[in-house]
């Protein structure tokens, strides 16, 4: 595995519930420095952050318990790159149809949660990344939302073969309703430090 | 030949799912509620997942007699009253009762040794279904079996209902304990431990090269404080059931819901003893509980199901 030459910047990994170790295990591995975001100060010192998979109701209220939510949202509205997944789609999405969720409400998207049903509709399945269908990306979808409407001027990351997407980018944020830091595959996390983290540090 | 291939494959990525799923769950509360009102309770509390039941362990073990699977119907009405995971009990080897809950379409099943077990001899054959099953472990002999038989989430088992932390304080050590004398033991001592555990090699072997076990383990059984699940935590659970210790702290809803946020902020801040100290201000009152020491080995929930 090739080492990205991004050792000065720090991704912050919202820690307060779900799967953050595993995205710590990815970007250790990509040689990225990073620290877990629970209180106010740890969100001084990142350069992005990652919103992980896990409960999205718990993780929005732990938020507001921890007084994250407001800096979160304005960090992240000021240019923060930002990655949400899975539960991180959720909360940046501007709407959640099918109930009435409080999100953080940054990405002009229509989210369903559980949108493919309880875990016995979990799936997996590949997904295509960009325009060139060659390249495919296992995607692990665990009581998973899904994206029912985007604006415009949101480009398309990712999709299933039947044209569902599955991940987006909108200027400094990405979103994935499936959950690269379960496989090994580390490309979306390059990914987003490459085009989302680095394209804005470029333009500092 | 290939037909069957293509089962194992679909089983091994379901699996993948299933682990998948106790991973979302991790750095969470999960709490056992017994009534819609007490799941909406437990979610806005956030908790990231319920546990539907009948009784609370230590109604179960106060009212005596067999316990077994909730009613199909309070399952399906907890079911439909929360958006967060739902998990449901059976009974040890009641695979019956499990194809029910499977049926009911609950996100996860506990093969609990707080109802009374169906079967002396075998566990489920948890392989068989697409629902995950968590299993309650004493020790890691009792955590690969378990994982070999399917499951795709450990807890300690503790000691349900009392209140009293101390047993799931040992399960917990004991697990850590065993997983640090595997990198001491040499292939033979290995090969011994795997065929005493009655599980393959290769899963001990795992095991021994990642430190940790395949699945996620949390802990559970006595839990009652803030300060117990932080405790749980900083002795290496992944996150924490908590059964008996919410509902039974106080009959007022306020109480109650003070005491489920606190235990799930514990738990998110759990090496932070400035947060604790503050949350652990928010408690009314906690659960009366029951020493273990005072318990007759007849009366201890874990020593089922080994």
């Amino acid at each position: 595995m090739k080492k990205l030459s991004t050792n000065k910047i720090i991704i912050g990994i919202l820690s307060l519930q779900g799967d953050f170790k595993e995205h710590s295990i990815a970007l250790e591995k990509l040689n990225i420095q990073h620290i877990n975001v629970r209180k106010k100060n740890d969100l001084d010192q990142i350069d992005g952050l990652i919103i992980p998979g896990g409960e999205s109701t718990t993780i929005i209220k732990l938020l507001k318990r921890t007084k994250l939510f407001d800096l979160v949202q304005k960090k992240i509205f000021n240019g923060l790159p930002t990655w949400g997944t899975c539960a991180g789609a959720i909360l940046l999405a501007k709407k959640v149809t099918n109930m009435d969720q409080q999100t953080l409400k940054i990405l002009d998207i229509e989210i369903e949660r559980n949108g493919y049903g309880r875990q016995a509709n979990s799936f997996t399945e590949e997904v295509h990344i960009g325009t060139n269908k060659k390249t495919t990306f296992p995607g692990i979808f665990i009581r998973a939302p899904k994206i029912k409407k985007i604006t415009k001027n949101i480009s398309c990351v990712g999709m299933l073969s039947n044209k569902e997407i599955v991940a987006i980018e909108y200027k400094n944020i990405f979103a994935t309703t499936f959950h690269p830091e379960l496989t090994d595959d580390l490309s979306m996390h390059e990914y987003f430090i490459k085009k989302i983290v680095n394209k804005d540090l470029g333009s500092l | 030949m290939r037909a069957k291939k293509s089962k194992q494959n679909e089983k091994n990525k379901q699996h993948r799912l299933n682990i998948g799923l106790a991973q979302m769950l991790k750095g969470g509360v999960i709490m056992d509620v017994v009534t819609p009102e007490q799941a909406l309770l437990a979610e806005q509390a956030g908790a990231c997942a319920v546990m539907a039941l009948e009784r609370v362990p230590s109604d179960i073990r106060a009212s005596g007699g067999v316990a077994r699977m909730s009613h199909v119907k309070l399952i399906e009405s907890i079911c439909n009253s929360v958006t967060i995971p739902v998990m449901a009990k059976v009974r040890i080897g009641h695979f019956v009762e499990a194809q029910i809950l499977e049926s009911i379409g609950v996100d996860y099943i506990d093969e609990s040794e707080v109802l009374t077990p169906a079967d002396e001899e075998f566990h489920i054959t948890k392989h068989d279904f697409k629902t995950p099953f968590v299993c309650g472990a004493r020790n890691l002999g009792e955590a690969v079996r378990r994982i070999h038989e399917g499951a795709s989430m450990i807890r300690t088992k503790g000691e349900a209902g009392t209140g009293d932390v101390v047993e799931a304080v040992r399960h917990m050590r004991a697990i850590n304990r065993e997983i640090e004398a595997l990198q001491k033991m040499n292939p033979a001592k290995l090969k011994k431990f795997a065929l005493e555990s009655k599980v393959p090699i290769s899963l001990i072997e795992d095991i021994r090269k990642k430190k940790q076990l395949p699945v996620v383990n949390f802990a559970a059984g006595g839990i009652a404080t803030p300060a117990d699940a932080a405790l749980m935590m900083q002795l290496g659970s992944e996150g924490v059931f908590v059964g008996s210790g919410i509902f039974k702290a106080s009959k007022n809803k306020k109480d109650q819901m003070a005491l489920a946020k606190s235990i799930v902020m514990s738990v998110t801040s759990f090496n932070d003893p400035d947060i604790l100290k503050k949350v652990s201000r928010e408690i009314i009152s906690t659960m009366k509980g029951q020493s273990v020491s005072n318990l007759q080995n007849i009366e201890k929930l874990s020593l089922r199901g080994k």
